[in-house]
């Protein structure tokens, strides 16, 4: 009656969550359904830098349907409790925009008032009506080198030192034979996930339910508790799924205490949703990020010199700073390194973490260098990549949990048919365009967190794993329900895996790709626990089928127990019957353990692009784009290949399209909508595809994975630039590679 | 802890806003008597009105479709249209097409993973359905420029394409112009063998 089962794990499964987000019935965070909810929208200010001089909220409070207008000048004082310790989703100093509490403004764009309102339509003409008068000061809005500042002691301790040296990289690149030196720019990005950032607030007495858009419903609460100075158990926040979010969603925004605010204040249920417009100030971006890369090189292409110094933006209330030359430093060998880090403050809202941060804005600029050093050297990029393979992490001393980056390179140079490829710039032509082929190496720190889930099966044979992660749409909920199908013997469809809720047990960020590597562990923990805890139960029932046996001798597979080495399955519906139970619960955790401090853990690719080039009008197309990563284990080949082509989604918009477009007499975004601030449509995508090699990494973790989601990001724009200077001999180091620049 | 200012809170002046408007819609074949603000738009009339939260809000400004939805069956940003432009006219929305099973787009959009997050989801199906019935789908590159409407910042454009190619070989009740565009799709695949 049962078939064995095949494990789940590795297979291409459907997403679990498909047929929900398919037929419109996944709820986003807008979209509960709350009695007598009332709809808010926020007035911003329109200088970068300065204090309120007068507000005229007159008009706005006799305007049809208005409850409230909160401004500075009424609303409640809130404590604003420090955090004990800083969450790593924080920016590691200075404090957090506080909203309501004072007349200071640091930029164009800030909340300055709510107005709440029965409807929306209300809300937002009645915002109109409000008059803020302004004194105003001198702001910064140009982002000048000169200015830039060491990064604090808090971003030294997290790993973003303002200097680093290994051997003597200023004289050894002196005294290269083969030398590169260029400066790179990568513009201001925003996430544009296409749901914007909602939160819905509701006070029942003193206890407050958050429906929000987040990527971490345990910090969102914490944060909230420390804002409103009331307990974290008083609060519970609910997201059950997020319309992407790319990191938009990892820390708790100044909105989500406007809705706590609001519905305290007009004791209704509030929803706050921010307009595309306003996402541009309210959340955060990737950073505009200048870099100098100087590389120095033996003839025969062994790097001898390093150097590598980047400069980004930074607010002026806090220092978001970010590891942008991590791969200055690790992605290859050599002898003699030095890099510098610099913030420049800016009357503008605080930078945040974008898919890949850091690392893929640091390897745009080093694999756009190592591409150059290739050509000084007339040497084949990936021969060049060979040469300086980094046997070890040289920046921490230790060794590599596992690398198959040579196998990527490999794989992916076969796949893509990079054998056919004359080194010659604007050598080769197809249909009237210039194609050109260009490759770089993609690599992302591995990183875990302690997690916890709780499973339970069921008296008929299902089972329930909870546990408060995310699922921002890599398929959290899938993989999730594989591991466990697996770990509990059970088909896919038996298991129901539900996520993100303060109810359920603590779950880490889901960010930096960590999400597989510590809830999926902690799934398998808890699937374990409640196998253990059964087969005691079993064993210790004297007149059942497995009286007196213990957890070893038992397997669970196809629904039920069986004695090792053979005998009948009992299937687990008859297990419980028998045993009078209704259920039975396992908890587990799971956490990194000494491995994190004797090996360096990173996922690795190599990717190869293939552009067509207008001669006339400079305008370029990306035919396709190969990528071979090595990920470790692959628990769900279809959701990872489509993270991984997201990804080069993604990067196709870093390295043609995207740019926030700032005036710097106002300190704005002037493109701050999805028809300007251009992200890649269906139009500009053909061909995408990613392999992965063998691979398994259970040093790292239990499960052997290694996470997808940033890499994916990571190393495409610099091989879309370097496939754009094979295919027309012009090096862009000023990204987006817009048409006008190649004419 | 939080001290209310009772100043602040003010009941409404009217419950009913003061731009009302009555309209009949029929909504996925059933017909609907609504009151709302003139200001109103049809997207915000959907969600918020009749709970139907399938056809999403990304923009606002007709630049994502994501809140794509068939009117008397072409497609239309339901974002830059009022509700009461809408009078008499028939709305289709994602909760209103396949027939207590999964629509083969539906299905196709599973199987081929055409979605991560699922946000622009709804409507770039509702947009693919129409694009059928326009039978603009006789070649990848159509399909891709008449799918651009519909911003996918996950990035899953390659398996849309697939799953729109494999709905309509499935059969998607559709007119003439779909068989033919499904005829030209079998002789590509043919020639490509």
């Amino acid at each position: 009656m049962n078939a064995p089962l095949t494990p789940s794990v590795g297979q291409p499964v459907s997403r679990v969550d498909g047929p929900l987000k398919v037929t419109g019935h996944a709820r986003y965070a807008a979209e509960f359904d709350i009695p007598d909810m009332l709809h808010a929208a926020l007035v911003l200010s329109t200088v970068p830098n300065g204090t309120i001089a007068a507000i005229d909220d007159e008009a706005a409070r006799r305007a049809p349907g208005v409850h409230a207008v909160i401004t500075h000048e009424n609303a409640p004082r809130l404590p604003y409790r420090r955090m004990s310790q800083r969450p790593q989703v924080d920016a590691q100093s200075g404090d957090q925009l506080q909203v309501f509490q004072g007349p200071k403004i640091h930029f164009n764009g800030q909340p300055v008032a709510v107005v709440v309102a029965e409807t929306l339509e209300q809300a937002t003409h009645a915002a109109s009506l409000v008059n803020v008068a302004y004194e105003e000061d001198e702001a910064f809005t140009r982002f000048e080198l000169d200015r830039g500042q060491r990064p604090s002691s808090g971003n030294e301790k997290a790993g973003r030192p303002a200097e680093t040296q290994m051997g003597d990289a200023d004289a050894a690149f002196a005294a290269a034979p083969v030398k590169v030196d260029a400066t790179y720019i990568q513009p201001r990005e925003h996430h544009n996930a296409i749901e914007p950032h909602a939160t819905i607030a509701l006070w029942d007495g003193d206890f407050l339910t958050l429906y929000d858009k987040t990527q971490w419903v345990d910090n969102d609460r914490k944060e909230i508790a420390h804002v409103f100075g009331i307990h974290e158990d008083a609060i519970r926040v609910v997201s059950p799924f997020v319309g992407g979010a790319f990191g938009s969603a990892l820390r708790t925004w100044p909105h989500v205490t406007v809705a706590a605010l609001a519905a305290k204040v007009v004791r209704r249920p509030v929803r706050v949703e921010l307009t595309r417009r306003e996402l541009y100030t309210s959340v955060g971006f990737r950073p505009h990020t200048e870099q100098r890369v100087a590389l120095g090189a033996e003839r025969d292409g062994t790097l001898t010199a390093i150097i590598q110094e980047a400069w980004t933006q930074i607010s002026d209330y806090e220092e978001y700073a970010e590891v942008t030359l991590d791969p200055a430093r690790n992605t290859y060998a050599c002898p003699n390194v030095r890099t510098r880090y610099r913030l420049v403050e800016m009357n503008t809202n605080s930078p945040c973490p974008m898919r890949g941060p850091g690392v893929a804005t640091g390897l745009l600029a080093h694999e756009t260098a190592m591409d150059e050093l290739a050509v000084a050297l007339g040497m084949d990029p990936i021969a060049l990549r060979l040469k300086n393979y980094a046997e070890k992490d040289q920046h921490k001393d230790l060794p590599w949990s596992s690398k198959e980056l040579r196998e990527c390179y490999r794989i992916g140079a076969e796949r893509f048919g990079w054998a056919g490829r004359n080194p010659e710039p604007r050598s080769m032509r197809a249909d009237g365009q210039l194609v050109g082929y260009g490759m770089a190496t993609a690599a992302y720190p591995a990183h875990r967190s302690k997690a916890s889930a709780e499973a339970t099966l069921f008296s008929n044979g299902t089972a329930l794993i909870r546990t408060a992660a995310s699922d921002m749409g890599p398929g959290t909920y899938t993989s999730m329900t594989q591991v466990a199908a697996d770990a509990l013997g059970l088909p896919l469809e038996a298991v129901r895996f539900e996520l993100g809720d303060t109810d359920m047990p603590f779950a880490p960020v889901h960010g930096g790709s960590i999400t597989l590597a510590s809830v999926g562990t902690a799934v398998e923990a808890a699937c374990r626990a409640l196998l253990d805890d059964l087969s005691h139960v079993i064993g210790a029932d004297l007149s059942g089928p497995f009286a007196g046996l213990s957890a070893d001798d038992l397997e669970w597979r196809d629904g039920g127990a069986v004695r090792r080495g053979g005998g009948e399955m009992v299937p687990f519906e008859k297990l419980l019957r028998e045993l009078k139970l209704d259920k039975i619960v396992g908890h587990g955790t799971s956490a990194p353990g000494q491995e994190s401090k004797t090996y360096s853990s990173c996922a690795f690719g190599a990717v190869f692009a293939e552009v067509r080039v207008d001669p006339d009008l400079g305008t370029v197309r990306v035919h396709r784009v190969i990528g071979a990563y090595d990920i470790g284990r692959v628990v769900n080949p279809k959701t990872a290949h489509s993270q991984c082509i997201g990804g080069m989604v993604g990067a196709i918009g870093m390295a043609l399209l995207e740019q926030a477009e700032w005036d710097e007499r106002f300190g704005r975004v002037m493109n701050s909508n999805l028809a300007e601030y251009l992200v890649p449509v269906c139009a500009d995508i053909r061909e995408l595809d990613a392999f992965f090699v063998e691979s398994e990494d259970r040093i790292f973790n239990p499960l052997g994975v290694k996470g997808v989601a940033e890499l994916g990001i990571c190393g495409v724009a610099p091989a879309i630039g370097n496939a754009v200077y094979h295919a027309t001999g012009r090096r862009i180091r000023d990204f987006p590679i817009l048409p006008d620049k190649l004419l | 802890m939080l001290e209310i200012d009772e100043g602040q809170v003010r009941q409404s002046e009217a419950a009913y806003p003061q731009h009302a408007a009555s309209i009949a819609l029929t909504i996925n074949g059933e017909s609907c008597q609504l009151q709302v603000d003139a200001r109103t738009t049809l997207l915000d009339a959907l969600r918020d009105r009749l709970h139907l939260t399938g056809t999403k809000k990304g923009c606002g400004l007709g630049q994502c479709g994501a809140c794509t939805v068939l009117v008397d069956g072409r497609r239309v940003v339901s974002c830059l249209t009022l509700a009461v432009m809408n009078q008499g006219k028939s709305i289709t929305t994602i909760e209103g097409i396949g027939d207590g099973e999964l629509h083969p787009l539906q299905k196709a959009f599973v199987e081929h993973d055409g979605f991560q997050c699922g946000y622009c989801t709804p409507g770039q199906i509702m947009s693919a359905i129409g694009l059928i019935q326009e039978g603009r789908t006789r070649s990848d590159d159509e399909i891709r420029e008449n799918m651009s409407g519909n911003l996918c910042r996950c990035g899953a454009y390659t398996n849309i394409v697939k799953a729109i190619k494999d709905a309509l070989v499935q059969g998607v009740d559709a007119p003439e112009a779909m068989r033919q565009a499904v005829e030209a799709i079998r002789q590509d695949a043919e020639k490509g063998e």
